[in-house]
Protein backbone atom coordinates (compact mmCIF):
# COMPACT_ATOMS: atom_id res chain seq x y z
CA UNK A 1 0.00 0.00 0.00
CA UNK A 2 2.81 2.55 0.86
CA UNK A 3 4.02 2.54 -3.35
CA UNK A 4 0.73 3.36 -3.94
CA UNK A 5 0.77 6.26 -1.41
CA UNK A 6 4.16 7.58 -2.67
CA UNK A 7 2.28 7.29 -5.87
CA UNK A 8 0.04 9.54 -5.30
CA UNK A 9 2.13 11.98 -3.33
CA UNK A 10 4.12 12.40 -6.17
CA UNK A 11 1.28 13.43 -8.28
CA UNK A 12 -0.04 15.54 -5.09
CA UNK A 13 3.10 17.25 -4.55
CA UNK A 14 3.82 18.25 -8.00
CA UNK A 15 0.58 20.21 -8.13
CA UNK A 16 0.63 21.63 -4.65
CA UNK A 17 4.69 22.95 -5.02
CA UNK A 18 4.28 24.53 -8.55
CA UNK A 19 0.73 25.82 -7.21
CA UNK A 20 2.08 27.45 -4.32
CA UNK A 21 5.03 28.95 -7.16
CA UNK A 22 2.74 30.00 -9.32
CA UNK A 23 0.67 31.72 -6.13
CA UNK A 24 3.71 33.48 -5.23
CA UNK A 25 3.07 35.51 -8.02
CA UNK A 26 -0.39 37.00 -7.06
CA UNK A 27 -0.22 40.47 -7.19
CA UNK A 28 3.06 40.64 -8.74
CA UNK A 29 2.48 39.57 -12.21
CA UNK A 30 4.11 41.42 -14.80
CA UNK A 31 0.74 43.05 -15.94
CA UNK A 32 -3.22 42.53 -14.57
CA UNK A 33 -3.91 39.97 -16.89
CA UNK A 34 -0.65 37.96 -16.62
CA UNK A 35 -1.38 38.22 -12.77
CA UNK A 36 -4.97 36.74 -13.08
CA UNK A 37 -4.08 34.00 -15.69
CA UNK A 38 -0.73 33.02 -14.07
CA UNK A 39 -2.81 32.89 -10.26
CA UNK A 40 -6.26 31.15 -12.00
CA UNK A 41 -3.40 28.31 -12.83
CA UNK A 42 -2.18 28.37 -9.26
CA UNK A 43 -5.88 27.97 -8.31
CA UNK A 44 -6.26 25.12 -10.54
CA UNK A 45 -3.12 23.01 -9.53
CA UNK A 46 -4.16 24.01 -5.93
CA UNK A 47 -7.63 22.22 -6.44
CA UNK A 48 -5.40 18.99 -8.23
CA UNK A 49 -3.44 18.96 -4.88
CA UNK A 50 -6.59 19.12 -2.70
CA UNK A 51 -8.37 16.22 -4.57
CA UNK A 52 -5.22 13.92 -4.40
CA UNK A 53 -4.00 15.14 -0.84
CA UNK A 54 -7.78 13.78 0.33
CA UNK A 55 -6.94 10.70 -1.71
CA UNK A 56 -3.23 9.59 -0.22
CA UNK A 57 -4.77 10.17 3.48
CA UNK A 58 -7.50 7.84 2.88
CA UNK A 59 -5.18 5.31 1.16
CA UNK A 60 -2.73 6.18 4.24
CA UNK A 61 -5.35 5.24 6.93
CA UNK A 62 -3.86 7.20 9.66
CA UNK A 63 -6.80 9.63 10.21
CA UNK A 64 -4.86 12.74 8.59
CA UNK A 65 -6.02 15.38 6.72
CA UNK A 66 -5.40 16.91 3.44
CA UNK A 67 -3.57 19.85 5.10
CA UNK A 68 -1.84 17.35 7.45
CA UNK A 69 -0.33 16.35 4.17
CA UNK A 70 0.57 19.83 3.24
CA UNK A 71 1.88 21.47 5.56
CA UNK A 72 2.56 19.37 7.98
CA UNK A 73 5.69 17.17 6.24
CA UNK A 74 9.11 17.96 5.93
CA UNK A 75 10.84 18.74 2.65
CA UNK A 76 12.55 15.12 2.40
CA UNK A 77 8.76 13.87 2.86
CA UNK A 78 7.89 15.27 -0.14
CA UNK A 79 7.82 13.98 -3.67
CA UNK A 80 7.40 16.40 -6.36
CA UNK A 81 10.05 16.74 -9.50
CA UNK A 82 12.57 19.36 -8.99
CA UNK A 83 11.78 20.92 -11.93
CA UNK A 84 8.18 22.23 -9.95
CA UNK A 85 10.09 23.52 -7.33
CA UNK A 86 12.75 26.02 -8.90
CA UNK A 87 11.91 29.72 -7.96
CA UNK A 88 9.99 32.54 -10.34
CA UNK A 89 13.15 34.27 -11.08
CA UNK A 90 11.41 36.16 -14.26
CA UNK A 91 8.55 35.44 -16.52
CA UNK A 92 10.54 33.60 -18.57
CA UNK A 93 11.69 31.20 -16.00
CA UNK A 94 7.92 30.91 -14.97
CA UNK A 95 6.92 30.16 -18.65
CA UNK A 96 9.83 27.80 -19.14
CA UNK A 97 8.95 25.76 -16.11
CA UNK A 98 5.31 25.35 -16.58
CA UNK A 99 5.97 24.41 -20.25
CA UNK A 100 8.15 22.01 -19.73
CA UNK A 101 5.77 20.77 -16.40
CA UNK A 102 2.68 20.92 -19.27
CA UNK A 103 4.23 19.46 -21.79
CA UNK A 104 4.44 16.50 -19.46
CA UNK A 105 1.23 16.47 -17.30
CA UNK A 106 -1.01 16.71 -20.35
CA UNK A 107 -0.10 13.09 -21.44
CA UNK A 108 -0.03 11.81 -18.02
CA UNK A 109 -2.90 13.37 -17.31
CA UNK A 110 -4.76 11.43 -20.51
CA UNK A 111 -2.94 8.52 -19.66
CA UNK A 112 -3.88 8.35 -15.81
CA UNK A 113 -7.74 8.69 -16.79
CA UNK A 114 -7.84 5.15 -17.73
CA UNK A 115 -6.08 3.98 -14.55
CA UNK A 116 -7.88 0.70 -12.97
CA UNK A 117 -7.93 3.47 -9.66
CA UNK A 118 -11.34 4.55 -10.05
CA UNK A 119 -10.23 7.78 -8.09
CA UNK A 120 -7.00 8.29 -9.49
CA UNK A 121 -9.16 8.18 -13.14
CA UNK A 122 -11.64 10.62 -12.15
CA UNK A 123 -9.62 13.09 -10.79
CA UNK A 124 -6.94 12.90 -14.04
CA UNK A 125 -10.28 13.74 -15.63
CA UNK A 126 -11.12 16.31 -14.09
CA UNK A 127 -7.88 18.09 -13.76
CA UNK A 128 -7.39 17.28 -18.13
CA UNK A 129 -9.49 20.28 -18.75
CA UNK A 130 -7.49 22.38 -16.26
CA UNK A 131 -4.24 21.08 -17.81
CA UNK A 132 -5.05 21.51 -21.64
CA UNK A 133 -5.72 25.10 -21.21
CA UNK A 134 -2.48 25.48 -19.26
CA UNK A 135 -0.63 23.69 -21.93
CA UNK A 136 -2.29 26.00 -24.74
CA UNK A 137 -0.65 28.96 -22.12
CA UNK A 138 2.38 28.38 -21.85
CA UNK A 139 2.73 27.25 -25.26
CA UNK A 140 1.49 29.89 -26.88
CA UNK A 141 3.86 32.36 -24.42
CA UNK A 142 6.81 30.10 -25.21
CA UNK A 143 6.17 30.74 -29.08
CA UNK A 144 5.60 34.69 -28.08
CA UNK A 145 8.86 35.08 -26.24
CA UNK A 146 10.83 32.92 -28.14
CA UNK A 147 10.24 34.60 -31.30
CA UNK A 148 9.84 38.16 -29.82
CA UNK A 149 12.48 40.33 -29.11
CA UNK A 150 15.56 39.69 -29.26
CA UNK A 151 15.82 40.57 -24.98
CA UNK A 152 12.92 38.40 -25.10
CA UNK A 153 14.09 35.22 -27.04
CA UNK A 154 17.52 35.49 -25.03
CA UNK A 155 15.90 35.11 -21.80
CA UNK A 156 14.12 32.36 -22.82
CA UNK A 157 16.30 30.37 -23.83
CA UNK A 158 18.17 31.06 -20.98
CA UNK A 159 15.53 30.00 -18.56
CA UNK A 160 14.96 26.86 -20.94
CA UNK A 161 19.22 25.72 -20.72
CA UNK A 162 18.91 26.50 -17.10
CA UNK A 163 15.75 24.16 -16.46
CA UNK A 164 16.67 21.32 -18.53
CA UNK A 165 18.17 19.13 -16.36
CA UNK A 166 15.59 19.19 -14.46
CA UNK A 167 13.04 17.16 -17.31
CA UNK A 168 14.77 13.76 -16.93
CA UNK A 169 13.42 12.94 -13.66
CA UNK A 170 9.54 13.41 -14.97
CA UNK A 171 10.49 10.70 -17.65
CA UNK A 172 12.16 8.42 -15.60
CA UNK A 173 10.20 5.81 -13.22
CA UNK A 174 10.54 5.46 -9.62
CA UNK A 175 10.05 2.46 -7.55
CA UNK A 176 6.19 4.17 -6.83
CA UNK A 177 5.91 4.46 -10.66
CA UNK A 178 7.39 0.92 -11.80
CA UNK A 179 5.00 -0.82 -8.68
CA UNK A 180 1.92 0.76 -9.88
CA UNK A 181 2.26 0.73 -13.61
CA UNK A 182 2.79 -3.20 -12.71
CA UNK A 183 -0.62 -2.88 -10.97
CA UNK A 184 -2.44 -0.86 -13.73
CA UNK A 185 -2.44 1.86 -11.85
CA UNK A 186 -0.25 4.11 -12.67
CA UNK A 187 0.83 5.69 -16.01
CA UNK A 188 3.59 4.35 -18.51
CA UNK A 189 6.39 6.56 -18.44
CA UNK A 190 7.89 5.20 -21.76
CA UNK A 191 4.89 6.19 -23.63
CA UNK A 192 5.12 9.91 -22.22
CA UNK A 193 8.76 10.35 -23.31
CA UNK A 194 8.18 10.13 -26.88
CA UNK A 195 4.86 13.05 -26.57
CA UNK A 196 6.39 14.93 -24.36
CA UNK A 197 9.59 15.23 -26.80
CA UNK A 198 7.22 15.88 -29.63
CA UNK A 199 5.52 18.82 -27.82
CA UNK A 200 8.65 20.35 -26.58
CA UNK A 201 10.10 19.65 -30.56
CA UNK A 202 6.99 21.24 -32.34
CA UNK A 203 6.86 24.38 -30.02
CA UNK A 204 10.41 25.28 -29.70
CA UNK A 205 10.58 24.88 -33.99
CA UNK A 206 7.69 27.69 -34.35
CA UNK A 207 9.29 30.11 -31.29
CA UNK A 208 12.39 29.83 -33.05
CA UNK A 209 14.52 28.76 -29.58
CA UNK A 210 17.07 25.64 -29.74
CA UNK A 211 16.42 22.28 -27.79
CA UNK A 212 19.57 22.84 -25.14
CA UNK A 213 21.88 20.26 -25.55
CA UNK A 214 22.55 19.86 -21.52
CA UNK A 215 22.73 15.40 -21.27
CA UNK A 216 23.30 15.35 -17.19
CA UNK A 217 20.21 15.40 -15.16
CA UNK A 218 19.91 16.50 -11.94
CA UNK A 219 16.98 14.06 -10.33
CA UNK A 220 16.46 13.33 -6.41
CA UNK A 221 12.54 14.99 -6.38
CA UNK A 222 10.69 12.23 -6.42
CA UNK A 223 12.52 10.29 -3.45
CA UNK A 224 12.99 13.07 -1.53
CA UNK A 225 15.86 14.64 -2.13
CA UNK A 226 15.48 18.35 -3.28
CA UNK A 227 17.31 21.21 -3.97
CA UNK A 228 17.65 24.30 -1.51
CA UNK A 229 14.59 25.78 -3.15
CA UNK A 230 12.27 23.43 -1.79
CA UNK A 231 13.18 24.24 2.09
CA UNK A 232 12.22 27.90 2.07
CA UNK A 233 9.11 27.56 -0.35
CA UNK A 234 8.18 25.12 2.44
CA UNK A 235 9.13 27.38 5.40
CA UNK A 236 6.66 30.03 3.80
CA UNK A 237 3.56 27.87 2.22
CA UNK A 238 3.88 25.60 6.13
CA UNK A 239 4.60 28.94 8.50
CA UNK A 240 1.00 29.38 9.41
CA UNK A 241 0.26 25.55 10.17
CA UNK A 242 3.46 24.99 12.01
CA UNK A 243 2.44 28.09 14.34
CA UNK A 244 -0.69 27.78 14.70
CA UNK A 245 -1.33 23.90 14.52
CA UNK A 246 -5.10 23.14 13.82
CA UNK A 247 -5.96 26.98 12.01
CA UNK A 248 -9.21 26.13 9.44
CA UNK A 249 -10.57 28.87 7.17
CA UNK B 1 13.10 53.54 -20.32
CA UNK B 2 11.14 52.71 -23.15
CA UNK B 3 8.29 51.24 -21.93
CA UNK B 4 5.56 49.86 -24.89
CA UNK B 5 2.68 48.71 -23.92
CA UNK B 6 0.38 46.37 -25.58
CA UNK B 7 -2.43 47.47 -27.97
CA UNK B 8 -5.86 47.66 -25.96
CA UNK B 9 -8.90 44.87 -27.13
CA UNK B 10 -12.34 45.06 -25.94
CA UNK B 11 -13.77 41.58 -25.19
CA UNK B 12 -17.49 40.67 -26.05
CA UNK B 13 -18.65 37.44 -24.62
CA UNK B 14 -21.38 35.50 -25.04
CA UNK B 15 -23.55 34.18 -22.22
CA UNK B 16 -25.15 30.87 -22.14
CA UNK B 17 -28.76 32.44 -21.50
CA UNK B 18 -27.57 35.10 -23.82
CA UNK B 19 -28.02 35.23 -27.79
CA UNK B 20 -25.90 37.80 -28.31
CA UNK B 21 -21.92 39.17 -27.45
CA UNK B 22 -22.07 42.13 -24.74
CA UNK B 23 -19.55 44.19 -24.13
CA UNK B 24 -17.58 42.82 -20.97
CA UNK B 25 -14.78 45.34 -20.96
CA UNK B 26 -11.19 45.73 -22.05
CA UNK B 27 -7.67 44.74 -21.38
CA UNK B 28 -4.20 44.36 -23.06
CA UNK B 29 -3.08 41.67 -24.91
CA UNK B 30 -0.09 41.39 -27.41
CA UNK B 31 -1.84 39.80 -30.47
CA UNK B 32 -5.65 38.28 -30.83
CA UNK B 33 -4.81 34.54 -29.74
CA UNK B 34 -3.58 36.29 -26.52
CA UNK B 35 -6.34 38.47 -26.27
CA UNK B 36 -8.70 35.22 -26.30
CA UNK B 37 -6.70 34.04 -23.49
CA UNK B 38 -6.85 37.20 -21.38
CA UNK B 39 -10.24 37.23 -21.47
CA UNK B 40 -11.23 34.06 -20.58
CA UNK B 41 -8.90 34.35 -17.47
CA UNK B 42 -10.11 37.95 -16.98
CA UNK B 43 -13.77 37.80 -17.83
CA UNK B 44 -14.82 34.19 -17.45
CA UNK B 45 -14.01 33.18 -14.20
CA UNK B 46 -17.68 32.47 -12.90
CA UNK B 47 -18.69 30.68 -15.52
CA UNK B 48 -19.76 33.58 -17.18
CA UNK B 49 -19.61 32.87 -20.92
CA UNK B 50 -19.43 30.16 -23.62
CA UNK B 51 -18.34 32.74 -26.83
CA UNK B 52 -15.65 35.16 -26.48
CA UNK B 53 -14.98 38.01 -29.27
CA UNK B 54 -11.90 40.38 -29.66
CA UNK B 55 -11.64 43.16 -31.38
CA UNK B 56 -8.67 45.66 -31.24
CA UNK B 57 -9.97 48.85 -30.10
CA UNK B 58 -8.47 50.94 -32.72
CA UNK B 59 -10.96 49.78 -35.09
CA UNK B 60 -13.75 50.63 -32.98
CA UNK B 61 -15.64 53.77 -34.48
CA UNK B 62 -17.26 55.58 -31.97
CA UNK B 63 -19.54 58.15 -32.31
CA UNK B 64 -18.72 61.87 -30.65
CA UNK B 65 -20.39 62.99 -27.48
CA UNK B 66 -20.39 66.52 -28.74
CA UNK B 67 -23.00 65.43 -31.33
CA UNK B 68 -25.23 64.06 -29.86
CA UNK B 69 -27.87 67.02 -29.79
CA UNK B 70 -28.13 66.60 -33.26
CA UNK B 71 -27.86 62.51 -33.48
CA UNK B 72 -30.27 61.97 -31.02
CA UNK B 73 -32.51 64.65 -30.08
CA UNK B 74 -34.64 64.89 -33.12
CA UNK B 75 -35.83 61.34 -32.54
CA UNK B 76 -37.26 63.04 -29.05
CA UNK B 77 -40.24 64.81 -30.63
CA UNK B 78 -41.26 61.54 -32.88
CA UNK B 79 -43.20 59.15 -30.79
CA UNK B 80 -45.08 57.99 -33.25
CA UNK B 81 -42.15 55.70 -33.87
CA UNK B 82 -43.50 53.94 -31.32
CA UNK B 83 -45.87 50.92 -31.83
CA UNK B 84 -48.42 52.26 -29.16
CA UNK B 85 -51.48 53.74 -31.36
CA UNK B 86 -52.69 50.19 -32.36
CA UNK B 87 -55.43 49.10 -30.17
CA UNK B 88 -54.77 45.60 -29.13
CA UNK B 89 -57.97 43.18 -28.93
CA UNK B 90 -58.53 42.11 -25.32
CA UNK B 91 -57.37 38.29 -25.60
CA UNK B 92 -54.24 39.12 -27.00
CA UNK B 93 -51.68 38.61 -24.28
CA UNK B 94 -47.96 39.05 -23.35
CA UNK B 95 -47.40 42.10 -24.96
Amino acid sequence: MSKKLDYILQLADNAMILGHRLSELCGHGPILEQDMAVTNIALDLIGQARSLYQYAAEVEGQGRSEDDMAFMRDAWKFKNALLVEYPNKDFAYTIARQFLFDAYNYPFYKLLAESKDQTLAAIAEKSLKEVTYHLRYSSEWMIRLGDGTEESHQRIQTALNELWMYTGELLEASEADTAMLAEGIGVDLAKIAPLWHQKVDEILSIATLEKPEVKWMQKGGKIGSHTEHLGFLLAEMQYLQRAYPGQEW
Amino acid sequence: MDKKNWPLWEIFIRSKQGLSHKHMGSLHAADEEMAIQNARDVYTRRNEGVSIWVVESKHITASSPAEKDSLYDPANDKVYRHPTFYNLPDELTHI
